[in-house]
């Protein structure tokens, strides 16, 4: 059953990839990008992450693709090119080759070092408990500070650049 | 009772990966250059939660969370300078932006 979703969701959230990266229009691609933020959630879930699943959801597909949505309407961007295969500049098609190459090697490589099922879980595992439990025990917490001055630090430097004389 | 398994998981995450290394190579929008950017981000979080669920150890989710927080400021930063751009040389193709500076 859990094999089936997860083959389900994925197949869907690839799918949703390719249309991000083939499309021609700004906007379809970011419709296609929340649906695979949203499979890719749900992929967290049956991984027994549930609150990185609902973090997912809130932070990519409330909030940072919102800004995306923003964004194509404040430039009114219409569509341009997308990925034609005719009209691929020779650099553009050596690095599609390159990826290609670069993603199907490193499946192989996956595949021969991978195997077995997962151990068991607790039910506990992945909860927003055992989040903030690891979040704050000390490892941790030097990194978490740093993201938040990153955090400020960004939104301070968007304002800036966003203002109307500079 | 999870019979997944890691290989899936990395299948899965390595494939959303080169879709986004694809776009960010082959697209020419900026805006679009930034989605597959957070494809690519989101591969990785898979594969953050997958080694995590594998191990049974919360720090891979941790990371994904880390991944996310950091995505949020450069996606709020890279629109703001995608803005400015926008602004000032009215496209945002990136064969259109060969100056660095001025």
């Amino acid at each position: 059953m859990e094999v089936a979703l997860f083959a389900l969701f994925s197949a869907a959230a690839l799918a949703a990839g390719v249309v991000v990266v083939t499309r021609t229009n700004p906007f379809s691609a970011a419709m296609a990008l929340v649906a695979c933020l949203f499979f890719l959630a749900a992929d967290f879930v049956l991984l027994q992450a549930p609150f990185v699943a609902a973090l997912q959801i809130l932070v990519y597909a409330g909030a940072i693709l919102i800004l995306f949505l923003f964004v194509i309407m404040l430039l009114n961007l219409r569509g341009d090119e997308g990925l034609s295969l005719p009209r691929l500049a020779p650099r553009q098609a050596v690095g599609l080759v390159l990826s290609v190459v670069m993603g199907s090697a490193s499946v192989a490589f996956a595949s021969l070092q991978v195997s077995g099922p997962f151990p068991e879980a607790g039910p506990l595992f992945g909860s927003a408990d055992a989040i903030g439990t690891t979040l704050l025990d000390g490892r941790f917490l030097l990194a978490l500070e740093a993201v938040s001055v990153l955090l400020t630090t960004a939104l301070v430097g968007a304002v800036v650049l966003g203002r109307k004389d500079l | 009772m999870s019979s997944i398994g890691l290989l899936p998981v990395l299948l899965v995450s390595l494939v959303l990966f080169t879709l986004g290394v694809v776009g960010v190579l082959v697209r020419r929008n900026l805006l679009v250059v930034f989605m597959c950017l957070e494809l690519m981000l989101n591969a990785v979080n898979l594969a953050f939660v997958g080694f995590a669920r594998a191990r049974v150890d919360m720090d891979g989710q941790v990371a994904a969370l880390f991944v996310m927080a950091v995505a949020a400021a450069e996606v709020a930063v890279g629109l703001a300078l995608l803005i400015l751009l926008f602004r000032t040389r009215r496209t945002t193709h990136l064969d259109d932006l060969r100056l660095l500076g001025g």
